[in-house]
């Protein structure tokens, strides 16, 4: 922190700033309009990935008005001297999926990015939230930010998950329980043996939908886990001694005893794979249950959650399994790295695609396309029917190309299910990539445990 | 608080201190951003013109007529304050949705629970969230159904809320920076530009740490 400004925000010193063509071409123009240089141009890198198109990326962008915008990201990093992977790059891909395996993430960081998923990066022990342009505009100019002080809660899950069950389960199931506004305001951090014993990417994920509690970020306390991770990494832009950086991140923890505005715990083993039925983060059940009568205990349903059956195309109290499904999209900054690949493909292996179903494989990054190539994942994607596309955030919020018909049905991997999210009149179905992969060899809603190979 | 002999670098924003206004209602919970402005709508480069598509699958049907049944068409609830539902602006931090109200013409928003970075980005388009008791804003909306010429007051200065017919007033919550900088039209960015040489210090001393 620089300074605390009485009765207001703190001003927040921020270490790493991320940036895309969506969130920042307002703010570079407010740069020029004042004529001032961006302050500290080292600490920001910049990806397209929102708009992009996810299949011929080597040829110009049709659509003109994304094309203007990623040409425009281009020219401002040129200008400012920013770092820019832009598309076709070797490093390029969806910013909160860059971020940690370029090794721009690290413990301990303050991170900002114009995009809410931004919290994503908390899984590494950094305070890292989503802003608006305008506050783009302000780090851009001055590598800070005003911010209030958040309330802090801690989130404990304890146990062991069952087969079949993922981190992605584990946080629909906390908002479910919590609601999308269960965590507006707080900062939480995440614990517990649930927690600790998950890889860096399952972390990633649980991290990247605390937003979708409502909270302004997330955070995990880096550990083993998170060391060894790091250590992989070819290399980490600026850290060149590693034991020392080392010995500094393993000071990062909540300090015994610390005291939370709130405290929660939940048990693994009460956890069962997850999907949404209706049209926020919060409206999810486990893939065996029904959906719920009312959201209102005991009492007639609100506006909102009859509004939001109407636009699925639900009755309360209906059994989800066995419901027919149109497309399955497997990708984003929620679910597009490299585990949640090797978890789709294990599943489908040896099965082949259903006929009803679309399928919209997308990888997180350039990286994880070439791992995915070096591991034979794309074969066996291939064999069982599936098509491989390139980088990008495509369906998840479906500025380009790839968006899912009006009244059709999505299993995806994403993070949000909101009304026309993937496209206007789609219908989003929040879940796992097991559940995903699940839905996609049998063209119906399914519980991926039935199908688990071992 | 704010250095009042601040250099202006940019022309200053609208200011915001009464405003006396009909309002228009949305009484649904969970407005995400999405539904304030659709993806597809944040390919522009520039601030203006998102007003147009605000609500927009809401405001129109598939085929693009309007629907008539979605408050903005309805000629008789007009007014510069929108009183939506709990936990409003959730979702993508867009701050596209922000310029899109403000576009549309509202100045204040009214609900019993907004999310963080869509408050937060409110504050910094001279926007004003309001923030008021479920119970009221129960009433609030009830009056407005009722009777479309139902109007309020804002006081920004006073941190008064006011129905006016009613007399109603509530005291609503805003950070005394955030205050200052709405009624001046000031915004963050003159005032950590004036904060530089702090900035660098606070980096120097930090790299010696490490």
């Amino acid at each position: 922190m620089v300074r605390s400004i009485k009765d207001g925000p703190d001003v927040l010193y921020i270490d790493r700033h991320y940036i895309h063509e969506v969130t920042s071409p307002q703010a570079f123009n407010g740069l020029k309009q004042r004529g001032i240089p961006v302050f500290r141009p080292e600490r920001t890198i910049a990806t397209a990935d929102h708009n992009i198109p996810t299949k011929d990326q080597h040829l110009t962008i049709r659509d003109e008005l994304s094309r203007n915008q990623v040409e425009r990201l281009a020219e401002n990093c040129k200008t400012y001297g920013i770092e820019y992977f832009g598309l076709n790059h070797s490093k390029n891909g969806i910013v909160h999926v860059i971020g940690p395996e370029l090794g721009y993430t690290l413990p301990g960081m303050t991170i900002v990015c114009g995009d809410s998923h931004t919290s994503t990066h908390g899984a590494f022990g950094t305070i890292a939230f989503g802003i608006g342009t305008s506050e783009v505009e302000m780090v851009l100019a001055s590598q800070c930010i005003l911010q209030p002080k958040p309330k802090k809660m801690k989130i404990t899950i304890n146990g062991k998950l069952h087969k079949g069950v993922t981190s992605k389960d584990i946080i629909m199931y906390i908002i479910s329980e919590i609601s999308t506004a269960g965590g507006t305001g707080y900062f939480v951090e995440f614990a517990g043996s649930a927690i600790t014993s998950l890889s860096m990417e399952a972390r990633l994920t649980i991290c990247n939908m605390s937003i979708e509690m409502g909270a302004r970020g997330g955070l995990i306390a880096p550990d083993e886990t998170t060391f060894e991770y790091l250590g992989k990494l070819p290399s980490i832009p600026g850290v060149k001694d590693f034991e020392k950086a080392l010995s500094g991140w393993k000071t990062l923890k909540s300090d015994e005893g610390a005291v939370f505005d709130k405290e929660l715990v939940f048990d693994a083993a009460s956890i069962k794979p997850m999907i949404t039925y209706g049209t926020n983060p919060g409206m999810g059940i486990a893939v065996d249950a029904s959906i719920p009568i009312s959201d209102v205990k005991g009492n007639n349903p609100s506006a909102s959650f009859i509004k939001s059956l109407d636009y699925m195309g639900f009755k309360p109290g209906m059994k989800l399994a066995g419901h027919p499904i149109d497309y399955v999209f497997i990708g984003s900054c929620t679910n597009g790295r490299i585990e949640d690949f090797r978890a789709f493909a294990n599943l489908i292996k040896g099965k082949k695609k259903a006929a009803n179903v679309t399928a919209l494989i997308v990888p997180g990054s350039k990286l994880v396309e070439e791992l995915m190539k070096k591991e034979g994942l794309i074969k066996i994607y291939e064999e069982a029917g599936f098509e491989v596309r390139q980088p990008g955030c495509s369906s998840c919020l479906a500025m380009n190309e790839d968006k899912i018909p009006v009244g059709k049905y999505a299993v995806s991997t994403s993070n949000r299910n909101f009304e026309g999210r993937q496209g206007p009149g789609a219908r989003t179905l929040l879940a796992s990539p097991l559940t995903a992969a699940a839905a996609a060899v049998t063209g119906k809603i399914t519980d991926p445990r039935d199908l688990l190979n071992d | 608080m704010i250095n009042h002999t601040l250099k202006i670098t940019h022309m200053p924003k609208e200011k915001f201190e009464i405003l006396e206004s009909t309002c228009v209602p949305l009484p649904l919970e969970n407005v995400d951003t999405d539904q304030i402005i659709p993806a597809r709508f944040l390919s522009a480069t520039s601030r203006e013109g998102f007003g147009e598509n605000l609500f927009r699958d809401w405001r129109y049907s598939k085929t693009g007529e309007k629907n008539s049944d979605f408050i903005l068409n309805k000629s008789e609830f007009k007014g510069k304050v929108l009183v939506a539902g709990k936990n409003f602006g959730s979702g993508s931090s867009r701050e596209h949705a922000v310029w899109a109200i403000f576009d549309y013409g509202f100045r204040a928003v009214v609900s019993s629970f907004f999310a963080d970075i869509f408050r937060n980005n409110s504050l910094n388009n001279g926007l004003l969230p309001i923030i008021i008791s479920e119970e009221l804003l129960k009433k609030l909306h009830t009056l407005i159904q009722n009777d479309p010429s139902t109007k309020v007051r804002i006081d920004l200065e006073k941190q008064t809320f006011t129905i006016l017919p009613t007399g109603d007033v509530a005291r609503f919550e805003i950070n005394a920076y955030k205050k200052e900088c709405l009624l001046k039209g000031l915004d963050d960015i003159d005032f950590l530009l004036s904060m530089k040489d702090q900035i660098t210090v606070y980096e120097t001393n930090k790299s010696m740490v490490k």
